[in-house]
């Protein structure tokens, strides 16, 4: 198979998507990611078969959003309006009106989520390259872990015990923490509430760093409502992933499910979020194109 | 003597814009009687039921007779000037901003009233009529005016204050588009506004009639959709400091009864428009009109809500487009109470059905998109707060005053 | 139809506490040094006080009550008249019963208040419903624009020209000349007087007296208990006192003392050419006018007349305000009317600050006050014996 199709670099910049000057730019994840891009490409073309797996939760008006104390601005939950259904308000069509945050569902950080990320250069969901859309993927299984505690926390150890394993984590590939917590169908379970906050599992602070400096990664993904522990209000600095990972250009998803469907590493991600003028991050559809062995 | 500019110098901006100052505006509850008549335009005082007894200023019991039957009653304000005074000093920074002051007492219906007296009155003794208006704190005041003829307050230099005069001004009309926005606009430019801004959502839906608003010299067209916030800012940000009198003409109106079937999006823009667009509207311009309360000549006066008598009482047939003024109307009062902390006015009107598409099946009378768009340049060339033009919109108020489950009741069996 | 008389009620102990134009103290400052000095003067513990009668617009949030806790006094009557320039006579009215009927058997009365640079313009913001609601939106003139409608409606009525006020402020002053605790303490000439500047049309300058600080006090008790203790004392002959008099003259232009002038001298069993002095309310040279009118001094519309033909300083053919009045003295608040009634005593007690009153016998003291919306409301007088 011929190399993968030449890199090409959009032609349209966003416009007033980023009006600051920009600090110098990160060493982005391109180069690496398109590296493994033809590698992967190269593997995929040689599998005998391909298996396609949605990662991805259905937007209906019954997830749950994202819970802030009442003083703070609120994430609008998931809400369809019909407009018609084949009726007299429109006799041969139907379509609805829909509005959701930008981080309602299934959905994609950008580094301008946080401020941490805000004077970054191209770091809006519309500014973002294509590039880093179609990305490897290591699935971490906390799955057992995360069954007993509910606050569980991924460690450097953990990493390592799993590198240990499965090989170091690739630069430029996603790194997603599968606690099974997708499985969790009643809200009540899946948010975890309980008057000291939420309780669901996530990376510790020195975690993120070592994913961030030692492993350049593309982006954390989590099955949970946020990349942070629901705990992590409270750690040093609070929200370390979303901290360090769009300080550093890096980008996040969650509510993620059928990570139990995943192979450790193997697995090749698209994510493209939705080009919003300076949006924050948006929902979208999440799936991993995984090659299968010849006896699976 | 007059000053009301035809067109205002230009402001050197080294200079510091004042800060507005109101005059004293606490009343008592009572007091507050002559505040709704102004409001308005109407004068009325305290008469006691059991022995006619007029009473000034306003009490609890009767006078003479110490009845607690006292109903206010509208007066034509024949009276004689009896004594006047020229103020020369004030306590008060508003007064003392504004020397001096011609002050008058009136002897009316047996009673004497404290009054401005308007210039063009000649000097004691003298007939004159009394009228009501609202100073800058939206309190009632009484003028003491000539008794013939139609009273022209902004002819007054001092009395100019309490109206909000759109000649010379700079005037934000939010939409264009629809009759109500076109006939406002041409009226604004009849009545001598120097700048009329004229907001346009959808570019590329053209409407009959709104093209030749570009030709007159007063227009500039301008983006403006109330249902989408950046839009709004920016257009704050580019025209806001400038505006003296925003016009809120947006509207949008369906006939959608409560159990009609079907979509809630049509609810939902009418809310989107009518209440959320007001919302938008007041957080990026109401500080702005606050901050040049006291600009000069051309200062800041007023807002402008064209509402609909339905806000008063919903009407079913257009049940959700009655709530959605409704709401606006609540806000309104909100934005008001705001506003007035600077000084400025919040008019709000009430018109009954007007002739355009959307009140098409409506009997007559109805009001001419004209007939609207003068009482919008009448309510501020006058003084007051609450305008209810036309035959319908003054039939339902007094029915609404006079019964306000009686109107719910004729309303919901379909009559009017 | 007299009530029974005023036998045995004497007035004794008149003390001022110098005025200043503003202070940073409170009411209770000036009435408490006020009190003080009535001790020393009458050289009395300050047990001996039982009956209290206080005036002060600016005590706020205080009353009466709350100065018997601040200035430790426990007793047995207890006044607090809230007529303004009024409060003087209304207090002596009300302390003579008192004493006559041995509900107290010394009555001390104050009147004074403080003066902050914000006083007037707070005090008049808040003077009355009425005001609130009627007048002070229009301008917040306060009592300048009552009185500049009640004068400019008198001076076209009757023929009063500016230069008889005039006389009268001119007058005034060369009595304040002689009495070292008036707050003005050059001449004023009808020149200065006529050309000062305008204030509401057409009162000018010094139409108007000056807000100040200060206290007025004096005591009122039996003759037996003066005697007792060797105060020299005046005795109380008449006191009248009428309030919202003639409510519907659509201008003030006569005040209280029309209804009941006669009984004042019938009381007094005197004639008014048997008065010495008047000591009238003057906040404005019009009120004073109002006063020798409505008290029978001349007749309605005669006052012009009146001024032109008299002379009104000390020595003059019609004493009038023999320390410089309010007008030339200042006006320490709710102490408008107190000045009269201390500056009659002294005149009869023969302990004037300044200038005398060649052979006082009797003086009439006149109060005035509370402009509640369009007009002032209360109105007395006493007239008052030398022993």
């Amino acid at each position: 198979m011929k190399a993968a199709a030449k890199k090409r670099k959009t032609k349209e910049a966003p416009k007033k998507t980023n009006q600051k000057t920009p600090k110098k730019a990160r060493t982005t994840a391109a180069e690496p990611a398109n590296d493994h891009l033809r590698g992967w490409l190269r593997m995929l073309a040689a599998s005998p078969r391909l298996r396609l797996v949605d990662l991805t939760q259905t937007l209906s008006p019954d997830f749950p959003p994202i819970v802030l104390p009442p003083e703070m601005g609120q994430a609008r939950p998931f809400r369809m309006e019909q407009i018609s259904r084949y009726d007299e308000s429109g006799p041969a069509w139907y379509w609805n009106n829909l509005s959701f945050g930008e981080h309602t569902g299934t959905h994609f950080d950008a580094p301008i989520h946080w401020i941490s990320g805000r004077d970054l250069a191209n770091n809006s969901v519309d500014a973002l390259p294509v590039e880093h859309f179609i990305a490897p993927a290591s699935v971490i299984d906390c799955s057992a872990e995360a069954g007993a505690n509910a606050d569980f926390l991924l460690t450097v150890g953990h990493i390592k015990a799993w590198e240990r394993r499965h090989g170091r984590i690739a630069a430029g590939s996603w790194v997603l923490m599968r606690t099974d917590w997708s499985k969790r169908s009643d809200p009540v379970a899946y948010q975890n509430l309980d008057e000291t906050g939420q309780h669901t599992p996530g990376p510790d602070p020195a975690c993120v760093r070592f994913l961030v400096k030692e492993r350049n990664i593309l982006g954390f993904g989590t099955e949970t409502i946020g990349t942070d522990a629901g705990q992590a209000a409270h750690f040093k600095p609070p929200y370390p992933c979303h901290y360090y990972m769009h300080g550093a250009g890096k980008y996040g998803l969650q509510c993620l499910c059928n990570l139990d469907l995943l192979p450790a590493t193997g697995a090749l991600m698209v994510a493209a979020p939705l080009k919003i003028r300076e949006g924050s991050g948006s929902p979208l559809r999440v799936f991993a194109i995984v090659p299968m062995r010849r006896r699976g | 003597m007059a000053q009301a500019p035809t067109r205002a110098k230009r402001k050197n901006p080294v200079l510091r814009t004042p800060l507005p100052t109101l005059p004293p505006h606490a009343r008592s509850r009572v007091a507050l009687g002559l505040t709704a008549a102004a409001a308005r335009g109407a004068l009325e005082l305290q008469v006691c039921r059991d022995c006619g007894a007029v009473q000034y200023p306003p009490r609890e019991v009767c006078r003479d007779c110490l009845s607690s039957r006292l109903t206010w009653r509208p007066r034509n304000g024949d009276g004689e000037l009896v004594a006047e005074t020229v103020l020369r000093t004030a306590q008060e920074l508003y007064f003392r901003e504004r020397l001096p002051w011609r002050i008058g007492i009136v002897r009316l219906d047996g009673a004497n009233l404290v009054v401005y007296v308007h210039e063009s009155v000649g000097r004691v003794p003298r007939r004159v009529r009394v009228e009501a208006a609202l100073d800058r704190a939206g309190e009632a005041v009484l003028i003491a005016v000539s008794p013939n003829g139609r009273t022209d307050l902004s002819a007054d230099a001092k009395l100019r204050e309490m109206t909000c005069d759109p000649r010379g001004r700079k005037i934000l009309v939010t939409d264009g588009k629809t009759v109500i926005g076109q006939a406002v606009v041409r009226a604004l430019a009849a009545a001598g506004a120097e700048v009329i801004w004229v907001g346009e959502a959808e570019p590329w839906k053209k409407i009959a009639g709104s093209a030749t608003l570009r030709d007159l010299p007063q227009v500039t067209m301008v983006p403006l959709d109330v249902t989408d916030s950046a839009s709004v800012r920016e257009l704050a940000g580019e025209i806001g400091a400038k505006v003296d009198i925003l016009v809120n003409t947006a509207d949008c109106h369906r006939t959608s009864a409560i159990g009609a079937r079907g979509a809630l999006d049509a609810a939902q823009l009418e809310m989107d428009i009518n209440y959320f667009g007001l919302l938008r509207l007041a957080k990026e311009f109401a500080p702005l009109l606050k901050a040049r309360a006291a600009d000069g000549p051309a200062s800041s006066v007023a807002w402008v809500n064209v509402l609909s008598i339905f806000a008063l009482a919903n009407y079913p047939p257009h049940g959700t487009y009655s709530a959605s003024k409704a709401a606006a109307l609540s806000l309104s009062q909100a934005l008001r109470a705001d506003l007035y902390t600077a000084g400025v006015r919040l008019i709000n009107l009430f018109p009954g059905p007007v002739d355009d598409e959307w009140d098409q099946l409506e009997m007559p009378p109805k009001l001419s998109p004209g007939a609207l768009a003068a009482a919008v340049v009448a309510a501020l060339q006058g003084s007051l707060e609450d305008v209810y033009p036309g035959e319908v919109a003054q039939d339902w108020l007094a029915r609404y005053r006079d019964n306000a489950k009686a109107l719910e009741r004729e309303l919901s069996e379909g009559s009017r | 139809m007299a009530a029974s008389g005023y036998a045995d009620v004497v007035l004794a102990a008149p003390v001022t506490v110098p005025y200043v134009r503003y202070s940073i103290r409170g009411a209770h400052w000036f009435i408490g040094r006020a009190l003080a000095q009535l001790l020393a003067a009458a050289n009395i513990e300050k047990e001996r006080i039982d009956g209290l009668a206080v005036a002060s617009f600016t005590l706020a949030p205080d009353t009466a009550v709350g100065l018997t806790q601040h200035l430790g006094l426990t007793l047995r009557w207890l006044e607090n008249p809230p007529m303004g320039g009024a409060s003087a006579v209304v207090s002596i009215r009300r302390a003579a019963r008192a004493v006559q009927s041995g509900d107290a058997v010394i009555v001390a009365c104050i009147g004074g208040d403080t003066n902050h640079t914000d006083s007037f313009r707070r005090n008049t913001s808040a003077f009355s419903q009425f005001a609130q609601d009627a007048v002070y939106p229009y301008g917040s003139g306060g009592p300048n624009t009552s009185f500049a409608l009640l004068t400019s409606y008198y001076m076209r009525s009757y023929g009063a020209q500016r230069e008889d006020f005039g006389k009268l402020c001119v007058a005034q002053r060369n009595n304040a000349l002689n009495n070292p605790l008036a707050l003005f303490k050059k001449p004023l000439t009808l020149d200065q007087y006529l050309n000062a500047r305008l204030i509401a049309d057409p009162l000018r300058l010094f139409d108007c007296v000056m807000p100040c600080a200060g206290t007025e006090g004096f005591l009122v008790m039996r003759e037996g208990t003066a005697r007792a203790l060797g105060l020299p004392y005046a005795r109380l002959l008449a006191a009248i006192e009428r309030h919202n008099a003639f409510p519907d003259d659509p201008v003030q232009f006569r005040g209280g003392w029309a209804i009941d002038r006669d009984e004042l001298f019938a009381q007094a069993g005197l004639r008014h050419d048997d008065i010495d002095f008047v000591e009238v309310y003057d906040d404005y040279p019009v009120i004073n006018v109002l006063q020798f009118e409505d008290l029978g001094f001349c007749s309605k519309g005669e006052g012009p007349d009146f001024i032109r033909a008299n002379s009104f300083e000390v020595d003059g053919t019609f004493p009038c305000n023999t320390s410089g009045g309010q007008l030339s003295v200042g006006q320490a608040g709710a102490a408008g009317g107190h000045l009269g009634v201390v500056e009659a005593i002294r005149q009869l007690t023969g302990q004037t600050l300044g200038a005398r009153v060649v052979d006082a016998r009797y003086g009439l003291v006149s109060g005035f006050g509370m402009i509640n919306y369009d007009r002032g409301i209360c109105s007395g007088a006493v007239v008052l014996a030398a022993d």
